[in-house]
């Protein structure tokens, strides 16, 4: 099997690695927000697991791109001790939890991204990234099961849950342009075969959020806008909040284990 | 209108032959989002190969006091009670 050191410069492969992870981890790290807050203790559990596994995903992505960039850091290094104009997660991962529907829509948005993102990854040349992404795979068709549930059940709901799902869509729909925009580091990896376009994901996640949408009754956003800026590094006001949180222990008590 | 959602018993069957063991209950607004809920109440370690969940209203109880009468009788019945047969150790666990 090929490695994907032969095929691509390491400093482009970092970036694409650190998008994955930083994204995984971010997110990650908003669902744990609700820990302990979620409106019915089935929901919390339920929450706290997709938790872990967006998390358990990021260590994946963030230890192969320590790796691949050599400079000795790690998972740790990377996830606690870098700023947010370093990080390059996708700005609807950041976005805040809002009530219970709009983390529900960002989660479904997400994750109907990213089923048809692993599932073309497991294709990769490379094989850490096939295996990454067929771990994550399965655990991704399961959250977005319950996302799209759970966006149908609320969207096609009381009134009010209606009225907060669709108010969560019109907030979160000009973030999701963002996940097509590929740039240089996306052409490099889809021509050396490691990993898609992101433009070429776009006719799966729309046939997806179309459905589901239809089903919850919701009404599609006819604005095709999108924010961008994460994945190279430029955030809203969000992400450094949530680092002064996620980062807090590590940058009091560097080098602090358990 | 009731705002709690119903109770569901909870039936995991650990491994491929074995039967469905109770594990608990749990609230769910119906039969399929406890399927979910029990998924991830109850399987977060690996723990099954699949998920029964019943309504607890169905579940039709002996009365708890009536358990003298239901079950202390066969206590003195140590015909009842092949405990005293030697088993050949190929047996494995009865």
């Amino acid at each position: 099997m090929t490695e994907a050191s032969d095929l691509i410069a390491n400093d482009i492969l970092f970036d694409w690695l650190l998008r994955r992870g930083d994204t995984a981890l971010v997110l990650g790290h908003r669902v744990s927000e609700w820990c302990g807050h979620a409106p019915a203790l089935e929901e919390d559990i339920a929450l706290a697991n997709v938790a872990l596994d967006l998390i358990g995903q990021a260590r994946l992505w963030l230890s192969y791109a320590g790796e691949v960039e050599g400079k000795g850091r790690g998972e740790n290094e990377l996830a606690f001790l870098r700023d947010a104009w370093d990080f390059r997660n996708l700005l609807l991962a950041e976005q805040p939890n809002g009530d219970f529907g709009q983390t529900l829509m960002r989660q479904f948005l997400i994750e109907a991204y990213d089923l048809p993102l692993l599932r073309a990854l497991e294709r990769s040349a490379d094989e850490r990234i096939a295996a990454i992404a067929a771990k994550a795979g399965k655990e991704t068709a399961y959250h977005l099961d319950r996302s799209s549930d759970l966006v149908i059940r609320l969207g096609d709901g009381t009134s009010e849950s209606h009225a907060r799902m669709q108010s969560a869509l019109d907030t979160l729909w000009p973030f999701s342009g963002e996940m097509f925009c590929g740039d240089g580091v996306d052409d490099a990896m889809s021509d050396a075969g490691l990993a898609p376009k992101p433009e070429s994901l776009k006719p799966a996640w729309t046939e997806t959020v179309e459905a589901v949408l239809a089903e919850a009754t919701l009404t599609r956003p006819q604005s095709d806008f999108a924010h961008s800026g994460g994945l190279s590094g430029r955030h809203t006001e969000h992400l450094g909040h949530l680092l002064a949180q996620m980062q807090f222990l590590q940058r009091a008590y560097p080098g602090a284990t358990w | 209108m009731k705002k709690e959602w119903p109770l569901w018993e909870v039936f995991i069957r650990g491994q491929h032959g074995l039967n469905h063991r109770h594990v608990g209950s749990l609230h769910a607004p119906d039969a399929e989002m406890a399927i979910k809920n029990a998924r991830d109440v109850y399987t977060r370690r690996k723990e099954g190969v699949s998920i029964w969940v019943v309504p607890s209203a169905q579940i039709t109880a002996s009365d708890p006091a009536a358990k003298d009468a239901l079950f202390e009788p066969s206590m003195d019945k140590i015909y009842r009670h092949p405990s005293f047969y030697d088993i050949p150790d190929d047996v494995g666990k009865m």
